[in-house]
C-alpha cells in the first residue's frame, strides 16, 4: 500500500456539503469544485442551487457532515448570508464553513485592495475560509485537509 | 364469489365479487359493532348481502378485509429535521393507510414522552439521520422510548448506522421491534417503500389482535391492510394498469369522510413546464394526505370557519331556490353531534353539498403543489415546491356523499385550478369519476389476488362524470 492510498482512506470518511446560496442559478462552477472534492477522496453532497440557508443547515443536521462549502457568483452573497454564522451555532454545527467566488458586487470597481475588506466582512459572519474567485481549486482543499485534521 | 368486507368505525361493508363475470353482483353494509362484538355487524352485513342476491348462502371461494375501525391505525411520527426525516417518516406513514396522531423532531423531552404516552398510539415510527448522517438523535429517542411505559410495537427506519444499536436499546427493554430501510437515506432520496409494507405487516400481525378484529376473523380469515391503504392500492392499479391491462393514466383520489377528507394522487408530479426549479423533499409517485379538520360531520364546524358564512351560503345557494334562514353554526355544531346523519331536507343536503365542496376545495389545495415566481439578478425564475398535478387527467370522488349526495360534478370541481390562487399546481383541467358504490376499497383488496380482475371491475364501476 502506497503513502498516497491511506491519505485517500483518511479524506474519503470525510463528507463536504456544497451548493449555491440564494437565488443564484451559477452551477458551473460549483459543478467543477464538486469534481476536484471527489478527486481529492472526499465524500460529496450537493444541494444544487438557489440553496437557502435553512437547507444548508438541515441537510447539514441529517447528514452529519464535516464541513459546508458556499458558492455564489452573482454578487449578492452578503445578503444572501446574514445570519448564516449564527444560524449554524445555534443548530450546533461547529464545522469549518467556507464560502467561494464572486462574493461583491462590481468586482472591477472595488479592486483588489477591497479583497482583504470583503474577506473580513465573511469571516466576522461566521465563515472559516473566504475565497476570491480566482484562487485555485488545490488551495481550497489544502485548506480543507488542514481544517479536518487530515495529514498529508 | 369473493367477499371484500371494510370494517369502517362506523360501517361495515362487504362486496360480492363474482370471478368469472368480473363483476360486483351484490353489495350491503350494515353499523359496525365496534365496541361489542365485531363479527355481529359483520353477521348482519352478511345476512342483508344474501337477502339482495335473494339466495340462503353463497359459495365463497376467498374473503378479505380492510378495515379503520376503533380509530383506525393510530401512529407517531419521530424524525431529526422537521423538513426532512420527520416529514419522509410522515410521508411513510401516511402512505401505509396509518393515521398520524403526534409528529416529533429532534430530541425527544420528558414532557414529549409523557404526551405520547397519553396518546397511547399503535405504533411508534422513529426515523432521523440520512445514512451514515447523524445518530446522536435517534439513539438518544430510541433510550427515551425504551424507558417510556409504551407497549406498542417501534418501527425503526432511519440512520443505516445506528439501527443495530438503536434495535438492541428497544429490545432490552422488552418492547417489539421492526428494522427496515432508513425513509431518507440520502438528502435527496425518499424510500418509503419498505417502511410502508413493514407498517402493515405490524398492522397485521399485532394491532389487529388488540382492536377486537380478531373475534372477526373466523368469519373473514385475514384482515389484510387498514381500509386508506386498499383505497391507495386500488388507486395505483387504476392508473397504473398492470401487464395485460392498461391503467386510465395519471389521477387524484378525493376521499370525502365525516372524519377526515383524504386526496391521494398517482403522478410522478413533476414540473409542466420547462426552466422551473424543483425545491423541498422528493414526492412520493403514490401519495395520500389526509386532512383531520375537513371530515363534513366532525368538523362541520371548522370547515364552516376555514371558507367563512358568506362562502358556504352562497355554494348552498346554487343548489337551493329559497335562500336558507339557516343558523349555519347551529347547524353545522349538529351535524359533528350526528356523525353518521344523511341528510333529509333540500336544506340539509344544500349544506352537505357546499361542506363536501369546500373540503374538497381546501383539501386538494393542501396536497397539490404550488410554484412561486421569484425575481432574481439572473432573471425571473419558477420554484415547484411539492407535485404539480396539473396536468391529471382524473379526478375521483368517493365518500358517503358520493353515494347518497347529489351534484358530484360541482363538488369534485372544487378541486380543480382556481384563478384565484393562482400559485395552486391544483388539476387545470380533468375529467370526473365518481366511486358511487364503494369499489375502491374492494379493488384495492382484490387487487392483491386477483390484479387484472381488479382492475377491470374498477374501469367499469366508476362512473364517468359529463362535462
Amino acid at each position: 500500500m502506497s503513502m498516497a492510498e491511506p491519505e485517500k482512506k483518511e479524506v474519503a470518511k470525510k463528507k463536504i456539503l456544497t451548493g449555491v446560496i440564494g437565488y443564484d442559478i451559477h452551477y458551473g462552477g460549483n459543478m467543477v469544485l464538486q469534481l476536484a472534492l471527489r478527486e481529492a477522496g472526499f465524500e460529496v453532497i450537493s444541494l444544487g442551487t438557489q440553496v437557502s440557508q435553512k437547507e444548508f443547515i438541515d441537510a447539514a443536521i441529517e447528514t452529519n457532515c464535516d464541513a459546508i462549502l458556499i458558492t455564489s457568483i452573482y454578487g449578492m452573497a452578503q445578503i444572501d448570508c446574514q445570519g448564516f454564522g449564527e444560524a449554524c451555532k445555534e443548530a450546533r454545527l461547529e464545522i469549518p464553513l467556507y464560502i467561494g467566488g464572486n462574493l461583491a458586487v462590481g468586482k472591477e470597481e472595488l479592486g483588489a485592495d477591497k479583497w482583504p475588506e470583503i474577506e473580513a466582512t465573511f469571516k466576522e459572519m461566521g465563515f472559516t475560509r473566504v475565497y476570491p474567485p480566482d484562487i485555485p481549486l488545490e488551495v481550497g482543499i489544502r485548506d480543507l485537509k488542514e481544517d479536518l485534521g487530515i495529514r498529508d | 364469489m369473493i367477499l371484500l368486507i371494510d370494517i369502517g368505525s362506523t360501517y361495515t361493508k362487504i362486496a360480492a365479487v363474482d370471478l368469472e363475470r368480473e363483476e360486483v353482483v351484490g353489495r350491503a353494509y350494515a353499523a359496525s359493532t365496534v365496541d361489542t362484538d365485531m363479527s355481529i355487524g359483520l353477521q348482519e352485513a352478511y345476512e342483508r348481502l344474501l337477502e339482495q342476491l335473494g339466495v340462503r348462502q353463497i359459495q365463497v371461494e376467498s374473503k378479505l378485509a380492510s378495515s379503520s375501525a376503533a380509530g383506525g391505525l393510530r401512529l407517531i411520527a419521530i424524525g431529526l429535521v422537521p423538513s426532512l426525516t420527520t416529514e419522509a417518516a410522515r410521508r411513510a406513514a401516511f402512505g401505509a393507510g396509518a393515521k398520524v396522531v403526534g409528529t416529533y423532531s429532534h430530541e425527544l423531552t420528558v414532557r414529549e414522552i409523557e404526551r405520547i404516552e397519553r396518546t397511547s398510539p399503535d405504533i411508534v415510527l422513529l426515523a432521523g439521520g440520512t445514512d451514515g448522517g447523524n445518530t446522536e438523535v435517534i439513539l438518544h429517542n430510541a433510550k427515551m422510548l425504551a424507558n417510556s411505559r409504551l407497549t406498542c410495537p417501534m418501527v425503526v427506519a432511519g440512520n443505516k448506522a445506528a439501527v443495530d444499536k438503536v434495535e438492541a436499546i428497544v429490545k432490552a427493554s422488552g418492547k417489539p421491534v421492526e428494522v427496515t430501510e432508513n425513509v431518507l437515506p440520502e438528502i435527496d432520496k425518499i424510500n418509503v417503500d419498505p417502511c410502508r409494507s413493514i407498517i402493515r405487516e405490524v398492522f397485521i400481525n399485532r394491532i389487529v389482535h388488540g382492536k377486537g378484529l380478531d373475534k372477526a376473523k373466523s368469519f373473514i380469515g385475514d384482515i389484510i391492510m387498514p381500509t386508506p391503504l386498499a383505497v391507495l392500492n386500488g388507486a395505483r392499479l387504476l392508473a397504473r394498469g398492470i401487464s395485460g391491462e392498461p391503467g386510465i393514466g395519471e389521477l387524484v383520489v378525493v376521499d370525502v369522510g365525516g372524519a377526515t377528507t383524504d386526496v391521494v394522487s398517482i403522478c410522478e408530479g413533476g414540473a409542466s413546464q420547462p426552466g422551473v426549479l424543483q425545491k423541498g423533499l422528493p414526492e412520493p409517485y403514490a401519495k395520500r394526505t389526509v386532512e383531520g379538520d375537513l371530515g363534513i360531520r366532525y368538523n362541520a364546524p371548522s370547515i364552516l370557519e376555514l371558507a367563512g358564512a358568506k362562502k358556504v351560503l352562497e355554494n348552498m345557494r346554487v343548489w337551493g331556490d329559497c335562500l336558507p334562514e339557516i343558523d349555519l353554526e347551529e347547524a353545522t355544531n349538529c351535524l359533528c353531534q350526528q356523525i353518521d346523519k344523511i341528510p333529509e331536507t333540500g336544506e340539509e343536503t344544500s349544506l352537505d353539498i357546499a361542506l363536501a365542496r369546500t373540503a374538497v376545495c381546501i383539501a386538494t389545495e393542501r396536497h397539490a403543489g404550488v410554484i412561486e415566481p421569484l425575481y432574481t439578478p439572473a432573471g425571473p425564475l419558477s420554484i415547484q415546491r411539492g407535485k404539480d398535478l396539473t396536468g391529471i387527467k382524473y379526478v375521483v370522488g368517493t365518500g358517503g356523499i358520493f353515494a347518497y349526495g347529489c351534484e358530484p360534478q360541482w363538488i369534485l370541481e372544487g378541486a380543480k385550478y382556481d384563478e384565484k390562487n393562482t400559485c395552486s399546481l391544483k388539476p387545470r383541467n380533468p375529467e370526473f369519476l365518481i366511486d358511487r358504490d364503494y369499489i375502491l376499497y374492494a379493488v384495492g383488496l382484490l387487487a392483491e389476488i386477483f390484479p387484472e380482475k381488479a382492475l377491470r371491475i374498477a374501469k367499469r364501476g366508476l362512473e364517468k362524470l359529463g362535462s
